[in-house]
């Protein structure tokens, strides 16, 4: 006699006649209801999976008018004149790249900065608190920043900073042209640092999490050889997680090519292209937040879309490659412990 | 003393305090900005504000019509996101151990949490303003929603791998069919986590500017009808703070300041939350 459950749900107990019976009527739903949460969880599921393909096809089919008519040659073309319907890419493109390059060189360093105070130097108790005040920074608001970048630091990085800049670093030879031109307090400059101010708490997080990883006998081995703080930052900590320093990197990055409205107010919204970093310039998403709503002709339309469809995939690569990087030292870590 | 180590000590020193300034670096940011909200807002912030409609170009009013419309949006684009991101983040961690949809899923999700919020705009305007002929409320909602989809996955995924599975166990051994364990017990057990993902998301969207330029437009009158273009206060922001006169610059400066200490209070009442039970 095995006292398999059968599928009724009742055990066959010896000597007692099986009443014959249907399942109750609470337990024949059940299987019914599992089915259903079951898939309709999944079904959300796809559609989140399939949103990042829908975006892509809406675009492609949105620029359609702009890749036919231009095809390759929109990404390298500077001229962009909605008179005469003749529109590249490049200016914007080189805008992107430099405000989020400019960027990158201030807030890596911070970051790093400030990640290794948190993790190494501060007392427990004030790891929180400073903590979360660098985590604000993300929470303030992209338009928050433009505007106060627009009204305070802009005038003020016009009359202190920008001549300061000329007359000390303006003076060598590549920094001659970077730093050319009438200081004006918006440009391409100024967009960059207000960048670096908004991307530090996404790459301060990733560098935080990651360091936290290192297993405290590495480093307290390294403190038993004697050596200082920094030694075991940069020669033990830092080493082990290259790949998700990398990876935090690249999230910011992703961040700082997308940001629109920011950029929108202090990079002075000029389509041109110039070796200068104080003259303004424009980048793709503050092409597309000003000139968008204005468009007329499909053409134009059609240019600005396929705008923002060089900026998705750009971001959509760069943020890929930073989760991957992430996620191999999630794995290797996974392996070692 | 030995020079080698007096050379490293000296690199100690250096590095360690760079780092202290690096932080100082952050603060200072943070402190200026929100000193310079205070003092521009205190200005602003009068009960007008909240009475008035926004006025025309050099005109004194308020923002009334902007609040009411953005609160509909935010409103509407939670209520569309959060059921998606939950049902979805669900699916991750409850069912997603076998299979390539959930990996994938969490995957792509990452990704479109960092997307650029001005391409989600222009994805709305593609296929539904374009389609409808005229921006409206709905379009705002929804873009807003595909913004808030992300990072209520994201968090109801990681809240519920935090579930200890023995409970899980514990109701699967009580006879608890899957639908009723992951409801009954599985949603309970990360309640606070979940409702941290959708207050970080009503914080996150409370802001965003660039996905309503080409959805929801602007409104300069008393509006709340979805279906037609909704004024909002980031938009109003951002169009009064590009103008030239004063009158909009000071209501731009109030909305700004609202909205900043809005978005800082969601936030410092999810960590709040999250902490308490954890």
């Amino acid at each position: 006699m095995s006292f398999v459950l059968d599928n009724t749900g009742t055990i066959p107990v010896p000597g007692v006649v099986p009443v014959p019976h249907s399942r109750p009527p609470m337990l024949r739903n059940n299987a019914l209801m599992d089915a259903l949460f079951r898939n309709t969880t999944r079904f959300f599921a796809f559609v989140v999976f399939s949103l990042l393909a829908a975006i892509l096809v809406s675009l492609v089919v949105g620029g359609w008018p702009s890749i036919a008519k231009f095809g390759g040659t929109f990404l390298f073309n500077p001229e962009w004149d909605p008179v005469q319907e003749e529109f590249g890419a490049l200016v914007p493109i080189v805008g992107t790249l430099a405000t989020s390059a400019i960027a990158l060189a201030i807030a890596i360093p911070v970051s790093f900065g400030i990640a290794l105070f948190l993790t190494e130097l501060s007392p427990v108790w004030l790891r929180r608190p400073l903590g979360t005040a660098i985590e604000m920074l993300a929470a303030i608001p992209s338009i928050i920043y433009g505007m106060w970048g627009l009204f305070v630091f802009a005038p003020a990085f016009q009359t202190y900073v920008q001549p300061a800049l000329q007359n000390t670093v303006g003076q060598l030879p590549i920094f001659s042209t970077l730093f050319s031109g009438p200081p004006m307090g918006i440009g391409m400059l100024t967009a960059g640092i207000i960048l670096s101010v908004m991307v530090i708490p996404f790459i301060t997080a990733v560098m935080r999490d990651v360091f936290e990883l290192v297993p405290p006998l590495l480093k307290e081995s390294a403190y038993g050889l004697g050596s200082t703080t920094w030694e075991v930052v940069w020669r033990v900590v830092l080493p082990f997680t290259k790949v998700g320093v990398i990876g935090g990197v690249m999230l910011g990055l992703g961040r700082a090519l997308g940001e629109t409205m920011a950029v929108t107010f202090v990079i002075g919204n000029a389509h041109n292209l110039s070796r200068s970093l104080f003259a303004p310039g424009n980048s793709i998403a503050s092409a597309l937040a000003n000139e968008f709503n204005e468009a007329v002709g499909e053409v134009y339309t059609a240019a600005l879309i396929e705008l923002g469809l060089i900026l998705f995939v750009i971001t959509t690569v760069v943020l890929a490659c930073s989760k991957l990087l992430l996620m191999q030292l999630a794995r290797r870590e996974g392996v070692k412990s | 003393m030995n020079p080698v180590y007096v050379r490293r000590r000296r690199v100690n020193a250096l590095m360690m305090s760079l780092a202290v300034a690096a932080l100082a670096f952050g603060l200072f940011w943070l402190l200026w900005i929100l000193g310079v909200l205070l003092w521009e807002g205190a200005g602003a912030l009068r009960l007008s504000l909240f009475t008035q409609m926004t006025p025309p170009p050099g005109g004194d009013g308020g923002l009334a019509n902007a609040i009411v419309g953005s609160i509909l949006m935010a409103g509407a684009g939670t209520l569309i996101g959060t059921p998606v991101g939950i049902l979805a983040g669900t699916y991750l961690a409850e069912y997603g151990r076998r299979g390539w949809l959930a990996p994938a899923t969490r995957f792509i999700n990452d990704v479109l949490l960092s997307a650029p919020s001005i391409v989600i705009g222009l994805f709305v305007y593609a296929v539904y303003v374009s389609r409808v002929g005229h921006f409206s409320g709905w379009a705002g909602a929804l873009a807003l929603a595909i913004i808030v989809v992300p990072v209520v996955v994201r968090t109801t995924d990681d809240m519920l791998k935090l579930v200890p599975n023995s409970l899980r166990e514990a109701a699967a051994a009580l006879g608890c069919p899957s639908w009723k364990m992951i409801t009954m017990v599985s949603y309970r057990a990360a309640r606070a986590g979940i409702v941290t993902g959708v207050l970080l998301a009503v914080a996150r969207i409370a802001g965003e500017t660039a996905p309503l330029l080409f959805t929801a437009l602007n409104n300069q009158f008393w509006s709340t009808d979805m279906n037609r273009p909704l004024a909002n206060l980031p938009v109003v922001i951002f169009q009064f703070a590009m103008s030239p006169y004063d009158d909009w610059h000071r209501l731009a400066w109030g909305g700004a300041a609202l909205i900043t200490l809005l978005v800082l209070a969601i936030n410092v009442a999810a960590r709040a939350l999250f902490s308490r039970k954890h």
